[in-house]
């Protein structure tokens, strides 16, 4: 039976409720504490405690068997026997502008030896000088008596080379801007790095643990859009992204594409945006611009714009280790705090010594010799592109191609064919190669590279072979 | 601040006649009390000081960013607090140059500065001095003899470079004849070979180790092992230094709960330890490393960056030292800057694991492969050591080097130092403990004629700095007798005699003909 209230229950309802506030204020403190104490706690256990993970109390018996059944992977998975890394070429002399395999001579468009400079006899005076003087390590890091005279010499000539406050050597390529951009960029800090890096730098932006956005291959316009993006965000948050730092991470000339960024527009937009830039000029350093200075010669920009120059004296330079230029302030950081500085073995002098003098010839012979590459690269750039069948990638002037097959033809099988073809002929060219990990894995192609001293004749003589081996895979 | 382990074992090598110790003896609380407070003293200056350089009562002497002034910061203040206030004080201890051979003596360019150490110019003095502090342990690093006229002749044949990676045309035919010696030297069937010894951890620990699998590093592993875990993308656990209970503890509550939170069983378990630890001077515990890892079918993996040439009767680093077998050993590594007189690194072990490694290593794809010279000294050094060459300088060079640090150790101990690490270990780090006296050791033992390596934080803990000396076989008796004078007056100049076990001795006071004795009959 439904029972309505009757005035009088609602009443004593009332009274109930007025003697209960009554006693509230004649209850002594502690009463009401606790009784506050009590509501608050219920309340915190019904919303706010999080359940406890149920914790495995296993016996000895069943932690035992846990042990003995749990059987790991091989170390190893097996191996493709027929893998190429598992049957190289194994050679025997120098690798310059010709190479010796199975005993032929053949020309040399494989290996990044641009300037000649492999099997240079100054270059290896020096050397031996640098064994006679110092031995051949250097026994120990740059922080314990691991720094030799010739080191800073080679550094001081490299920081004047580029008209830059100072420069600093690390014992191996790879590991130079691999070691440089965990330095300066943190968990918190944002890079905009190209998609078509090469792996170091890629291995560098995962060490550094930032965040990272990768822009299309040398498109402005995807790079305009993340920093635009960029900045709405910072707007919301003007407090936090005064402590983002933000890195723009290029390559003066792609060792994948053999194309030249467009630096002139990414400094515009770093005083736009106010990110910092970090150029790993390898493979332009020695190759481009006229007296050999990479990419801000070739456009003419200010290299004090420009963060930081990172390179590599394995390529034009013919010697091994690598460097980075800049100022001071950026420089100096990682003396500090870049491992593959402070925690290594230091260059072997006798390396050091060879870049020296490298760089002396590249001084003496100056404009022409680099207007003698890059005219050569030209010329070549011109003759490929006449040879139907094949697609060429790389700016003109670049001295390093990357050669496909058109038409959808393009596999690595025929790419090794035409190399087995043209080893028939004399002509050592090789697929490049690449791990299966790589960010952007570009497509198969055989990576072409000029060397300074080549004849027209021979430049002739590449592409006549090339077209056979096209007629010859494509039929 | 935690007071360091007091551990000792006494452990019997049949390779050795006498046992050999390992101990770390505790910092006196009194010492460890006046080293906190001298950084805490530093601390205060420094803030001091940046207080007084922000406000414009000083001047700046670091460098200044050429960006304007709207850019976010490259660093932060506080990050370079340490660099700028406490660094600064004592940098010419530290990147000194040479200006030779970094052999057994060697010539220390003298720097001076104006500024306290902001800017350097040099005198043009050289100094001759004993060299301590490079890592020159079978006296390879030498610009005469047979290794370095094979690294000349090498010049003379293949040039300096290759200018092509492993997997294209870098692989000549002296890097398969350092391979296949350094696989026979090590007993193992098969090895391979890198330009830089830091980038082989960190290029290859990768290819080895990935998601889904566990690695377990001892605390102390050298950077480039962490690095090259940390890329491998594997989960890393840390067990304490040398604990084996603690590593036993860390394997049963891998396997038993498994992945985080999935619960997975792992797929594979890798434990990494080095051969010598450059900073304590021990050794790893192998015997029972290995035990722990058959027990619980993990992997092991053994960096002998210091330990392969200076360690061991015949030179072949721990497992020679532990006379353990080579297969036990998943992973060999090692460098060859130290014993070698050379650069690079190596990686060995069974001919699937090299073979893998061949296929995926980073530096196969996109590093250019070992320079001649480079490749001729390690060839012609390990042909001596073998006593491939006919003579018998490998083993006398082993010898020495064994007789150096017995020698050099025992009269540190007698008189009074506390002397960390192994006693067979070519690494001898003496404690100073506080912040202050790292600068002024290095500098009055140059004085001396001897050049040393003194650390402090942040390369090993707060609160224990040292002077890490690096015995070589280049080092003659003398050299040590000189080296040890000078420590003892530099010992007595700035008390650095805290051992508790034994009393403080001058050097004069010490029996000489009791060392002199076992010197010469080792």
């Amino acid at each position: 039976m439904g029972s309505s209230m009757t005035r009088g229950d609602i009443e004593s309802l009332a009274t109930d409720f007025y003697d209960l506030l009554e006693s509230f204020k004649h209850a002594p403190f502690y009463h009401i504490s606790f009784e506050i104490f009590l509501v608050l706690a219920v309340i915190w256990l019904v919303f706010f405690r999080k359940p406890r993970a149920i914790e495995k109390k296993l016996t000895e018996r069943e932690k035992q068997e846990l042990i003995d059944e749990w059987q790991p992977e091989p170390l190893v998975p097996p191996v493709d026997p027929n893998h190429p890394a598992l049957n190289v070429r194994v050679l025997d002399g120098i690798v310059g502008k010709t190479v010796e395999i199975d005993g032929k001579k053949s020309l040399n468009f494989a290996t990044f030896n641009f300037l000649n400079f492999v099997g240079n006899s100054r270059i290896s005076e020096k050397a031996i000088q640098a064994v006679q003087k110092y031995g051949v390590g250097s026994c120990g890091p740059r922080g314990f008596y691991g720094t030799i005279d010739i080191h800073l010499e080679l550094e001081e000539r490299l920081a004047k080379f580029f008209n830059c406050e100072e420069g600093i050597i690390y014992s191996y390529g790879f590991s130079t801007i691999a070691s440089i951009i965990p330095a300066y960029s943190k968990r918190n800090d944002i890079l905009f790095v190209d998609e078509g890096v090469h792996y170091a730098i890629q291995k560098g932006v995962e060490a550094s643990r930032s965040h990272v956005k990768w822009f299309k291959h040398n498109d402005i316009q995807d790079l305009e859009r993340l920093l635009a993006e960029q900045e709405v965000l910072d707007k919301k948050n003007p407090k936090k992204a005064r402590t983002i730092r933000r890195f723009l991470i290029i390559e003066g000339l792609y060792v994948n594409y053999g194309d030249i960024c467009p630096l002139p527009r990414m400094v515009e937009l770093k005083y736009k945006y106010k990110y910092r830039i970090f150029i790993d000029e390898s493979v332009s350093f020695g190759t481009i611009g006229q007296t050999g200075r990479g990419v801000t010669e070739y456009y003419d920009i200010d290299r004090q714009k420009i963060d930081l120059i990172s390179s590599s004296l394995e390529y034009s330079i013919g010697s091994i280790g690598g460097f980075a230029v800049g100022s001071s302030f950026v420089v100096d950081h990682q003396r500090l705090s870049a491992q593959g500085y402070c925690f290594s073995a230091s260059l072997p002098p006798l390396l050091a010594a060879a870049a020296i003098e490298a760089l002396n010839i590249m001084e003496e012979q100056s404009t022409p010799l680099f207007e003698t590459i890059m005219s050569k690269s030209k010329r070549l750039h011109k003759k490929l592109l006449s040879i139907k069948g094949y697609s060429v990638m790389g700016d003109e002037i670049s001295p390093l191609k990357h050669l496909r097959l058109a038409n959808a033809l393009n596999t690595i099988g025929r790419l090794e064919e035409i190399v087995q073809f043209a080893q028939t002929r004399d002509i050592t060219i090789t697929v490049a190669r690449y791990l299966t990990d790589e960010h952007l894995l570009p497509e198969p192609s055989i990576r072409l590279i000029l060397n300074v001293e080549m004849t027209d004749e021979e430049l002739e003589f590449l592409c006549t072979v090339l077209q056979e081996a096209l007629v010859k895979v494509t039929s | 601040m935690t007071a360091t382990k007091k551990s000792e074992q006494r452990s019997m090598n049949p390779t050795h006649t006498e046992s050999s110790r390992e101990e770390f003896e505790e910092t006196p609380t009194w010492t460890a009390v006046v080293t906190v407070l001298g950084y805490a003293i530093l601390s205060a200056l420094g803030w001091l000081r940046d207080f007084l350089r922000n406000v414009g009562l000083e001047e700046k002497k670091t460098s200044h960013d050429p960006n304007p002034k709207d850019f976010v910061p490259l660093y932060q203040s506080y990050e370079c607090f340490y660099t700028r206030n406490l660094y600064t004080r004592i940098r010419d201890v530290f990147n000194q140059p040479i200006a030779s051979v970094a052999g057994a003596k060697v010539d220390v360019m003298e720097r001076v500065s104006d500024d306290f150490n902001w800017t350097f110019k040099f005198s043009g003095k050289k100094i001759p001095s004993i060299n301590l502090g490079s890592y020159n342990y079978l006296g390879f690093a030498e610009n005469s003899g047979p290794c370095s006229n094979q690294a000349i002749k090498s010049i003379e044949k293949y040039g300096l470079t290759t200018s092509s990676t492993r997997h294209e045309l870098g692989t000549q035919k002296y890097m398969v004849e350092l391979e296949t010696l350094m696989a026979k030297y090590l007993s193992v069937e098969d090895c391979i070979a890198f330009g830089m010894g830091f980038a082989t951890n960190a290029l290859n620990i990768p290819a080895l180790a990935g998601k889904g699998d566990l690695i377990i590093s001892d605390t102390l592993n050298h950077t480039s092992l962490i690095l090259g875990a940390r890329l491998s993308g594997a989960v890393i656990r840390k067990f304490n230094h040398n604990d084996m209970k603690d590593l036993e503890t860390e394997l049963r509550n891998a396997i038993i709960h498994g992945q985080p939170r999935t619960c997975r069983p792992w797929k594979k378990i890798l434990i990494i330890v080095e051969g010598v630890y450059s900073m304590e001077g021990s050794l790893c515990k192998l015997p029972e490393i290995i035990a722990l890892k058959k027990k619980y079918k993990a992997y092991l993996y053994v960096d002998e960056a210091h330990s392969i040439g200076a360690i061991g009767s015949h030179g072949r680093g721990v497992v020679d030292y532990w006379n353990v077998s080579p297969d036990d050993i998943d992973i060999h590594m090692g460098t060859f800057t130290k014993s070698f007189g050379s650069a690079g690194g190596y990686i060995a072990g069974k001919k699937s694991l090299i073979d893998h490694i061949r296929i995926h290593t980073h530096s196969g794809c996109y590093c250019p492969s070992m320079s001649a010279p480079i490749v001729y000294q390690i060839i012609s050094a390990l042909s001596i050591i073998m006593g491939l060459d006919g003579t018998n300088d490998g083993q006398k060079r082993i010898k020495q080097l064994a007789r150096n640090v017995r020698y050099f150790r025992r009269q540190l101990v007698d008189m009074g130092f506390i002397v960390y690490g192994n006693d067979n270990s070519p690494v001898v780090p003496v404690m100073i403990f506080m912040p202050a006296k790292i600068a002024a050791v290095n500098r009055e033992m140059l004085k001396r004629g001897c050049a040393v390596v003194t650390v402090g934080f942040p390369a090993t803990a707060l609160t224990e700095s040292r002077v890490r000396f690096c015995l070589s076989a280049g080092h003659t008796k003398e050299m040590l007798d000189d080296a040890l004078k000078a420590m003892d007056e530099v010992g007595h100049l700035v008390s650095l005699r805290y051992s508790k076990r034994n009393p403080p001795l001058r050097w004069n006071e010490l029996n000489r003909t009791d060392y002199e004795n076992e010197y010469f009959s080792c």
